[in-house]
């Protein structure tokens, strides 16, 4: 499928599979949004290459989704946007069931911070050298995580600890 | 203060571990260039719990500060309070069926939020929305644009002190809401876009009101401006108070007024516009300062843009249909639904499977709804159902602002502060 890039998407995308040749595995565009998926492990690089020579400047958003599949279940896309050219790229990059685990942006872009807490409180992603790698919604004695696939929609019974709703007797 | 003393002191009864975590965390903020303060003689060193349950913190945050004397040394947000999981519950809705959800996101604003879902749907789905549609839906998002932030300006200003303020803002709002009565048939939570149009044609009577109100209101408009600009003890309370600066607003990634306040004038309707925006001239408001004052001014500014955007929109409304007339795509007319039996059985089909986007098609759509960027991504796997939807919320984007410009300031500022920010905990906490 051809692309209809914009200038500096068309260099972005140039740039990087200059620089990170093996790193880059397919680039799409799908309902006008361009998708750049990368090995998960230069992540870091790619996050520092886009930001320092490509001017993507303002982190968005960063979010999970669940592919449910058997092998790189979990997909990790990064919403970046350059305010200098105003384009907007997404970064994904997948990862195993089994301890997903991501270097953290948040040294990139401190906006990454909150976004990674609540990737991690969703769907349990390890951010290696996150400062403060807490959950962000839900309390942090709650052991799962609800928006991967086989969380059930009513939750499970007894899962949060609620304080007593009748009164003590004494 | 040793979190050992923090902990011996505060005897949660339950949700211990998150209690522990989040004062760890407050301890742990800033140890680089903290210095050691054995002993604290003077006993100035206290930590302040505010919230989930505080009048000015707008709904559920919870803020925990410590503070040295009345300086705040740091503070952590802890946030969560009203997550319903509403992208669990999208996974399980059609995309229609979701919009109610929407509304009760940022319900400051409501009409914005169906308004971001059903362009995102529309992308996704290759949905052609007629021109009146258009124009329709921009003149409620600019309403709820000026709704969301009279209501900021009534509490903010009720946070600096002048409660009668409040009142006044709200007489406005009420005016807004009657709007949305005539317009969409409900007050608050209207729900009136839908996917491939909107739900019904302005009627003449929610035409009249509107007309009526964009005449009225800049006068309105110019009465606080008079009581606000030049006042002491309004300037005092918010000059130099909250300030960020516009490199650390870009890399915290502040949005919408935020970061418009602090010198960037980034707005999604002139960055990525959706509706018909790029037809429609106005002006980004714009400060400097990035203090809580400069954020005073872009949002009185943004009301009055508001205004100007509803006045074209008015006159450039074309006449046409106000829904897709395909019935794959969007709700047939309610007079084709009771009259004809096709009419009956796409309707029942739109309600039981509704849209279905192509399977793998991925989108990224953001609106500017009043409290800055509001996108949704949505992945489908070619069911009626999102596989995936995801909400970037203003709010959540803003809080996380505020948790690091309060730092340093004044403990009696800190709700003038969240007033300036304007969160609204419904989206934040999804």
């Amino acid at each position: 499928m051809s692309l209809e890039l914009t200038e500096h998407l068309q260099t972005t995308i140039d740039s990087l599979t200059e620089t990170f040749t093996d790193k880059v595995i397919d680039v799409y565009q799908s309902s006008g949004s361009t998708f750049v998926r990368v090995e998960a492990d230069a992540i870091l690089d790619i996050c520092k290459h886009l930001k320092d020579e490509l001017k993507f400047d303002y982190l968005t958003d960063i979010f999970g989704v669940d592919r449910y599949t058997s092998d790189e279940r979990f997909e990790l896309v990064y919403n970046l946007v350059s305010l200098r050219h105003g384009e907007r790229v997404f970064i994904k990059i997948r990862c195993e069931e089994e301890n997903p685990e991501v270097d953290s942006v948040v040294s990139v872009w401190p906006a990454a911070n909150w976004a990674e807490r609540e990737a991690y409180d969703m769907f349990g992603f390890n951010f290696k050298n996150h400062p403060d790698l807490r959950r962000m919604y839900m309390p942090e004695d709650f052991q799962y995580f609800p928006l991967r696939k086989e969380f059930p929609l009513l939750g499970i019974p007894g899962s949060i600890e609620l304080p007593n709703t009748t009164p003590d007797t004494e | 203060m040793k979190l050992s003393d923090i902990q011996s002191k505060v005897d949660s009864t339950f949700f211990k571990e998150h209690q522990r975590k989040l004062y760890q965390s407050l301890e742990d903020k800033h140890t680089t260039i903290e210095e050691l303060d054995e002993g604290d003689p003077l006993a100035t060193k206290m930590i302040l719990n505010m919230g989930p349950q505080h009048p000015a913190t707008h709904g559920v945050l919870r803020l925990i500060l410590q503070l040295d004397g009345e300086t705040i040394e740091k503070t952590k947000l802890d946030i969560g309070y009203l997550h319903r999981g509403v992208e669990k519950i999208a996974e399980n809705k059609t995309y229609q069926e979701f919009m109610p959800y929407t509304d009760r996101m940022d319900y400051l604003s409501p009409y914005s939020n169906n308004v971001a879902l059903c362009i995102a749907v529309e992308k996704l789905a290759g949905v052609e929305v007629p021109e009146r549609a258009h124009y329709i839906r921009m003149i409620g998002c600019e309403l709820a644009r000026i709704s969301s932030h009279l209501l900021w300006l009534g509490t903010m200003v009720m946070d600096a002190g002048a409660i009668s303020f409040f009142i006044w803002t709200f007489k406005e709002r009420e005016k807004i809401y009657d709007i949305m009565d005539r317009l969409t048939g409900h007050r608050f939570t209207v729900s009136h876009a839908r996917i491939g149009g909107v739900a019904n044609d302005i009627t003449d009577e929610a035409m009249g009101s509107i007309k009526e109100f964009v005449e009225s209101f800049p006068k309105e408009l110019r009465d606080y401006h008079k009581l606000l600009d030049r006042n002491r003890i309004f300037i005092d309370r918010n000059e130099g108070v909250g300030v960020l600066k516009t490199e650390d607003a870009i890399g915290i990634g502040a949005t919408g007024p935020v970061l418009r306040a602090s010198g960037f004038a980034m707005d999604m309707r002139k960055f990525a516009p959706y509706a018909r925006y790029d037809q429609v001239e106005f002006d980004i408001p714009t400060r400097l300062e990035g203090d809580n004052l400069a954020r005073y001014f872009v949002r009185m500014e943004e009301m009055s843009e508001s205004i100007r955007i509803i006045e074209q929109c008015l006159e450039k409304l074309p006449k046409g249909p106000v829904r897709t007339d395909n019935a794959k795509q969007a709700y047939p007319s309610k007079d084709e639904v009771y009259y004809s039996m096709e009419g009956m059985i796409h309707d029942f089909m739109m309600t039981d499977t509704g849209i279905c986007p192509p399977e793998g098609a991925e989108v990224y759509s953001a609106v500017e709804s009043p409290k800055g960027e509001l996108g949704y991504y949505i992945q489908s796997d070619g069911t009626g159902h999102p596989w995936r939807l995801k909400i970037k919320g203003p709010s959540l984007a803003n809080l996380q602002v505020l948790e690091n410009i309060l730092d340093g300031e004044m403990v009696a500022d800190t709700v003038v502060i969240i007033g300036g920010v304007d969160p609204v905990m419904g989206e934040a906490d999804k």
